[in-house]
């Protein structure tokens, strides 16, 4: 269970990330997502529920319908995932360029 | 600010490239890959072997003040191309992950500045996305460590 709560590990699967597209523009019924897939309902469903579980996906009744729509906030936590790996390395990269001029100089 | 270096890793993709432009002449960034006590000097973790050679290999490790040892990563040299290229794996020991491929390319602009171009092959997509992931994780990242040390010290 703590896996499918995992932003990344929902994000792994390509139907996911293609349900998460569709629905960046507007708000979607389940039924209008799977009619979209050619994938069995039963398996968009389930997608759905991963989705929701990580909180990528919100629902949100509307009279005797739900719609699913993006949750911005927990996407940009995907979006922001490279920056601390990004950091890491330029803290990295700058330590090498002032350790390389001091050698520069001393040679 | 805006970070000197970029990381792309596209969807789906089982690989990263790094790259970053050095005020530096190639040889000086290529020196800094190859000579074990400059690569201490930045890398921050002890060289315990370093064969600047084809075939060579290397073995790096990080241990905190108690000596307990934080990280430890060895591999093998491949291909070296002098101010060039060189490819190695790449292997942290005691984390499960898969040895990764790293092809190293040291590009120059002039002579007085150059690009490094770091290609990162992982075994699998999920493999390259929790590595990403990893900078998240407490403990296993040396660079972190070394900032905790210098921050504590």
């Amino acid at each position: 269970m703590d896996l499918r709560r995992d932003v990344f590990q929902a994000i792994a699967d390509p139907t996911r990330r293609a349900i998460l597209l569709l629905v960046a523009t507007q708000s979607m019924t389940a039924g209008a997502i799977a009619s979209q897939f050619d994938t069995k309902r039963p398996t968009v469903s389930k997608h759905l529920q991963i989705l929701t579980e990580c909180e990528l996906l919100k629902k949100e009744p509307n009279g005797r319908e739900i719609y699913y729509h993006l949750n911005p906030n927990k996407m940009k936590e995907i979006a922001n995932f490279i920056e601390p790996f990004q950091k890491l390395w330029d803290d990295r990269f700058n330590k090498l360029e002032s350790v390389m001029k001091n050698y520069q100089k001393k040679n | 600010m805006e970070l000197k270096t970029k990381v792309y890793a596209e969807d789906g993709q089982q690989e990263l490239r790094i790259e970053r432009e050095f005020d530096l002449p190639t040889s000086l960034v290529f020196k800094a890959h190859t000579e074990p006590e400059l690569i201490e000097q930045w890398m921050g973790n002890k060289v315990l072997k370093f064969e600047a050679k084809n075939h060579g290999s290397w073995i790096f490790e990080t241990k905190n003040p108690e000596g307990v040892v934080l990280f430890r990563a060895n591999g093998v040299l491949l291909n070296i191309k002098e101010n060039e290229s060189f490819v190695r794996t790449f292997e942290m020991e005691n984390t499960g992950f898969p040895i990764q491929l790293e092809f190293f390319e040291f590009q120059k602009i002039s002579e007085t500045k150059s690009k490094l171009v770091m290609h990162i092959i992982y075994k699998s997509v999920e493999q390259r996305d929790q590595i990403l992931k990893m900078p998240f994780a407490k403990g296993i990242n040396m660079a972190h460590n070394r900032l905790e040390e210098i921050i504590k010290g």
